[in-house]
């Protein structure tokens, strides 16, 4: 266990150092900076529902709030350090809360995902009526479907002069994103994470071993949405503006989709999809034959129906039938089965 | 003379207008190991559900070595030691027989500890062909028998098992007879059951449910030749 543990690590390291070289050499950095937020924002969804159960329709919520309150937070403080650690703590604080509510109130499946609907379309619908100069916070004007532009972006922190732009940036998201897939790399290999997929598999049979079920799905909700928060208030960086589009039902339903097309229980899948979608919406936002919704739709239902898994989970397999792995174990476990039966 | 380790005093518990338990007192001893038999919708079910919390019974109490449990949440319950096994077979299907085993042992012991504690408990139930195997591509037989892994690991000293021999071959019987006698050695034992072989084969004492209300309570001996619980039970007619 502690040496694979130790591999994983370095595996991990190796190829996002050759991803990170190589990567600005195909794609523009600008572009590939939004790639990596958006793979952020797919494993924070892909956290809670592939490994803990939580189908959370509002993902978005936390990525918007994320970005939210970044934004004011550094208007009004004018350094990027604070802000930033805002910026993952209030969702996370937010997600705890509602998780509570929710989990301890012992809804499940859809009630949840209407709950967490819900949420995300409220924040929405706030957020877009605060147009007038009564909506202030501090020295920030929440500015209704204006957004709020032109606050202080990331900064060397300490140095509210020496701000971190381009190329740069991108260095600075990538490597969160390596740190953040780490950390959940190692969270899942932990009792916390182990437990949580217990509960995923089987929420009664948890609760009769003796795990406070309603506890720890609250403490990994609220992981999810710091994780959100943060690639929001890194979008935030990156677009220089916020608006209420960020909350939009088409971005929650786009983060569920990344999850499904990438491969859910994968660390990868969820960026896997999340960039890759990411960069065919961006490509076909180039051209002005056909709809890209429509493409999108079409790639979804492609996926659903061929690699109901998801694409991580399809390549993982058939690597192994490559390497003839598979195809050896197989009929030998089921000589096995046959012979203690038989 | 041992202590009680498990009483309910007058539950009730009703759905509706039914009432599926009704005024049940129940006494266990440490290390006695009990049957509760009875017609379907005799209200064993209901009963056992309510002492091990996934019902919140109507009236009455549950105590639980002297102490009130009435009311606790199922996981508060088994954080007193208490193993539970439900009607259904409850495990994690995507995960390996090892997994589920270890899951159980972590919530009272150490990471190291609790593999120790697996080891040793696939080794005692002779797991350990599918040790690596999931739960989802298991036979029923052995998906039984590890979910008696999952109550053997955490050690408790109370174990309630609803129908732990339903849809098990009788060599699987035979070997899950042998160990909840081994339980017993260090836990008392609660058998909510059908298979009257089996119960013949285990129980001292049985307690006959009838209507939700405990009809009689003594030897198996005496229950099985009792008439009315044979008019009630088997089906014989007076």
């Amino acid at each position: 266990m502690e040496r694979s543990a130790k591999r994983d690590v370095v595996v991990t390291l190796i190829v996002s150092a050759i991803l990170i070289a190589v990567m600005p050499m195909l794609i523009g950095t600008y572009t590939l900076t939004v790639l990596v937020i958006y793979g952020m924002l797919g494993l924070s969804l892909g956290l809670i529902w592939g490994f803990g159960g939580i189908l959370c329709f509002g993902q978005a919520a936390f990525f918007g709030l994320g970005a939210y309150v970044y934004a004011i937070a550094a208007v009004n403080i004018g350094e990027s350090t604070l802000p930033m650690i805002l910026a993952v703590l209030l969702p996370g604080a937010f997600a705890a809360v509602l998780g509570a509510v929710m989990f301890y109130g012992r809804l499940t499946d859809v009630y949840l995902g209407v709950i967490t609907l819900v949420v995300t379309l409220i924040l929405f619908k706030f957020i877009n009526s605060t147009a007038g100069p009564q909506y202030v916070i501090g020295d920030a004007r929440l500015g209704g479907f204006n957004g709020i532009p032109g606050f202080q972006t990331l900064n060397v922190p300490g140095d509210s002069g020496a701000y971190i732009w381009g190329d740069a940036y991108f260095y600075v998201c990538a490597v969160a994103l390596v740190i953040v897939f780490l950390l959940v790399t190692w969270l899942l290999r932990s009792s916390f994470g182990r437990i949580a997929i217990g509960i995923r598999e089987n929420e009664t049979r948890m609760a009769l071993i003796g795990y406070d079920v309603a506890a720890r799905k609250t403490v990994l909700f609220a992981i999810g949405a710091a994780i959100a928060g943060l690639a929001g208030a890194l979008f935030a960086n990156w677009a220089e503006i916020v608006t209420p589009n960020l909350f939009s039902l088409g971005q929650s339903a786009e983060i569920i989709i990344w999850c499904i097309v990438g491969g859910l229980g994968t660390r990868l899948g969820p960026i896997v999809g999340a960039a890759g979608l990411a960069y065919l919406k961006f490509l076909l936002g180039q051209q002005s034959m056909i709809d890209n919704t429509l493409i999108m739709g079409l790639v979804l239902v492609i996926f659903v129906l061929f690699l109901p898994r998801g694409l991580v989970p399809a390549v993982g397999s058939l690597w192994h039938a490559s390497v003839g792995r598979t195809a050896r174990r197989r009929p030998a476990n089921r000589r096995m089965r046959r012979a203690r039966h038989g | 003379m041992a202590e009680t380790v498990l009483e309910t005093a007058g539950l009730t518990m009703r759905f509706g207008g039914v009432t599926a338990s009704d005024n049940v007192d129940f006494k266990l001893k440490a290390r006695e190991l009990r049957c509760l038999i009875g017609p379907n919708g005799a209200g064993k079910s209901t009963f056992f559900k309510c002492v091990t919390g996934l019902l919140t019974p109507s009236e009455g109490h549950v105590f639980m070595r002297g102490q009130e449990v009435t009311g606790w949440m199922p996981h508060q319950v088994a954080s007193l030691g208490v193993g539970i096994k439900t009607q259904t077979p409850n495990v994690m299907d995507a995960l390996s027989v090892h997994e589920n085993i270890w899951l159980a042992a972590r919530r009272f012991f150490t990471p190291v500890e609790a593999v120790a504690r697996t080891d040793d408990v696939i080794d005692r139930l002779a797991l350990g062909s599918i040790a690596r195997t999931d739960l989802g591509q298991l036979a029923h037989g052995e998906r039984q028998r590890v979910e008696l892994g999952l109550v053997v690991v955490t050690d408790p000293w109370l174990v309630l098992l609803d129908e732990p021999a339903a849809g098990m071959s009788a060599a699987d019987v035979d070997r899950m007879t042998g160990i909840i006698l081994e339980m017993t050695r260090s836990a008392a034992v609660v058998i909510v059951e059908h298979d009257m072989q089996f119960i013949r084969s285990i129980a001292e004492t049985v307690t006959v449910f009838h209507q939700g209300a405990v009809l009689m309570e003594d030897h198996v001996d005496r229950v099985m030749t009792d008439e009315t619980v044979r008019r009630v039970y088997l089906g014989k007619k007076a």
